[in-house]
């Protein structure tokens, strides 16, 4: 794989930078590519924007952020709004079910909608896990990284008490795009 | 030995460079961005039987850092923009007394508080003269994670070899990227310890220079040395006089240790260089940006190279002439309104022709941007 840029993106306190970098972390982990994670958000620690970038390569990353993404995950309208511009037509695009398309021009080959909130709230019962849900839904996905992987990186990286119900979401949003 | 690549922050990488350095003091007062550094010491220094604290401000944290220096620990503070102008003043006293410490600056986009999770380079001329008064400046500038951990190594090797502050400038995309990286092993690494005295005591100057690199042997405050400080001016023995002899000496000793180590300290990454016409010049976070937009024009036939300045401050007058030389072009990519290209201009006296490309609103530099005005200049 020579360079694959993902994004993903929402608002802030949603926990798409927390995604990120388990993404991240895993992909470390398995020692096959090179990743560069980097986020942006505002000085408020609840709402605003809020994104994570990760870049997997087998060569050296020069430049760390995305330039035309090949996946997005957009939590939000405004973040589908913001993003959609910079994704590949060839990429993929994965999105709650309630999110707003609204140019719909721009959409890729690939889109993959979702119950991402519903999944958290109703079947895993705590809304704030939709992160988790989505990263189990990208893993599903992609074929460079391995489930367990990324279940290890959770139990590592999510306080004591949540990991859980951290890979019980996970493993929700997994089971969504395998079933 | 780990042979085991980790996921790193640049802000963690700098406290890991600086354990594998030896460092035993951090005194601080965390910013955005910076303030992992400080979380990372604070959980990890205790372990190695080091001190953390967490001070009043930024000026208390500098002086902090100065006294752990002299307590006979290799010492580190770090902070953003705002906190590094509060800790001028201090920074400058540090460099008088000839204290050797580390100063972490992750940049954001000022002036004042600016916008705190933005990446800037606008501090680039701070590290050199943020402090009153002519004085030597040792600046390095990583622009990865695992670049920062060597050089967070390099910037207490400097400092404890020149006896002086090194400030080490991360910018917010560095302090904050994370990247896999494999830790160089305890027993792979050079570590440069500051020359201690020889145990005459009874006639013991602090000031007093015996080899040639003009860097007075330091002893730790407590091993029994008779030893002043002070900002004013001073002779060998540490009190001040008040007297311009003393002035002239100190301030040509100061700026001469640092001249004498020059070539040692000098680090420049140079690529692609051996037939262009063009180069690019760059240093931290953007210097990625300019690799990525040489290795893409190249790819259309265009024959342009790439510098990347490690060592910002001495600036690399040789290096830079040298380039100029070779090439017709310069461009010299920025997150400032121009700064440093004023010095690349200055030190290419007129042999190539020096291009800015400047951004200043919180985002880093595009590859495309850079591609684009190499086009341009093509």
């Amino acid at each position: 794989m020579d360079r694959y840029e993902i994004r993903l993106s929402g608002a802030g306190g949603q926990g798409a930078i927390l995604a990120g970098i388990i993404l991240a972390d895993a992909i470390t982990k398995a020692d096959k590519f090179n990743v560069a994670q980097t986020q942006s958000y505002g000085p408020e620690a609840r709402g605003g924007a809020s994104k994570a970038e990760v870049i997997v390569s087998e060569k050296v990353i020069a430049y760390p952020k995305v330039t035309k993404a090949d996946f997005l995950l957009a939590l939000t309208d405004s973040a589908l709004k913001k993003y959609l511009p910079d994704l590949k037509k060839t990429g993929s695009l994965l999105i709650d079910e309630e999110v707003f398309i609204q140019d719909k021009d721009l959409l890729p080959k690939e889109v993959i909608k979702i119950p991402i909130f519903k999944i958290a709230r109703d079947q895993v019962g705590k809304i704030i896990t939709a992160n988790m849900v989505a990263l189990g839904a990208m893993t599903a996905l992609f074929d460079f990284i391995d489930k367990g992987e990324i279940e290890k990186v959770i139990a590592k990286r999510v306080p004591t008490d949540t990991v859980e119900l951290n890979l019980e979401a996970f493993s929700a949003g997994y089971r969504f795009i395998v079933e | 030995m780990k042979t085991e690549k980790v996921l790193l922050q640049g802000n963690e990488a700098v406290v890991e460079g600086a354990l594998l350095a030896g460092v035993r003091f951090f005194a601080g007062y965390p910013i955005t961005p910076s303030s992992e550094i400080a979380e990372g010491f604070s959980r990890r220094l205790p372990l190695v039987g080091g001190k953390f604290i967490q001070m009043e401000d930024e000026l208390g944290a500098m002086a902090a850092t100065i006294g752990g220096s002299l307590a006979g620990l290799k010492s580190i503070t770090a902070t953003s923009g705002p906190g590094f102008s509060l800790k001028q003043e201090n920074l400058g006293f540090g460099i008088m007394i000839e204290a050797p410490c580390v100063v972490v600056n992750v940049s954001r986009t000022g002036p004042s508080t600016g916008l705190p999770t933005s990446p800037s380079q606008g501090d680039i001329m701070q590290t050199r003269w943020g402090t009153h008064g002519d004085h030597p400046a040792v600046v390095l500038a990583p622009s990865t994670v695992s670049n920062t951990v060597d050089l967070t190594i390099k910037a207490f090797n400097f400092s404890e070899m020149l006896r002086t502050p090194v400030i080490l400038m991360l910018d917010e995309v560095v302090g904050h990227m994370r990247e896999n990286v494999l830790l160089p092993a305890a027993d792979a690494i050079e570590i440069i310890d500051r020359k201690r005295p020889d145990g005459n005591k009874a006639n013991f100057k602090p000031y007093e220079v015996k080899g040639h690199d003009h860097v007075p042997p330091m002893p730790d405050y407590g091993q029994g040395y008779h030893y002043h400080t002070t900002g004013l001016y001073h002779d060998e023995t540490g009190f001040p006089r008040g007297k311009s002899e003393d002035a002239e000496k100190l301030m040509l000793r100061l700026m001469h240790k640092v001249d004498y180590y020059r070539d040692e300290i000098t680090l420049v990454e140079k690529k692609y260089l051996s037939d262009a016409k063009i180069a690019v010049l760059a240093y931290g976070s953007v210097a990625r940006s300019a690799e990525s937009a040489v290795e893409m024009a190249r790819n259309n036939g265009i024959k342009v190279g790439f510098m990347q300045i490690k060592t910002v401050w001495p600036f690399p007058e040789k290096e830079v002439a040298e380039l100029a030389q070779k090439v017709d072009k310069i461009i010299v990519p920025e997150l400032n309104y121009g700064q440093y290209v004023r010095e690349v201009t200055r030190a290419a006296g007129g042999m190539a022709e020096v291009i800015p490309l400047n951004r200043f609103a919180g985002q880093l530099i595009s590859p495309a941007t850079i591609k684009e005005m190499i086009e341009e200049e093509d």
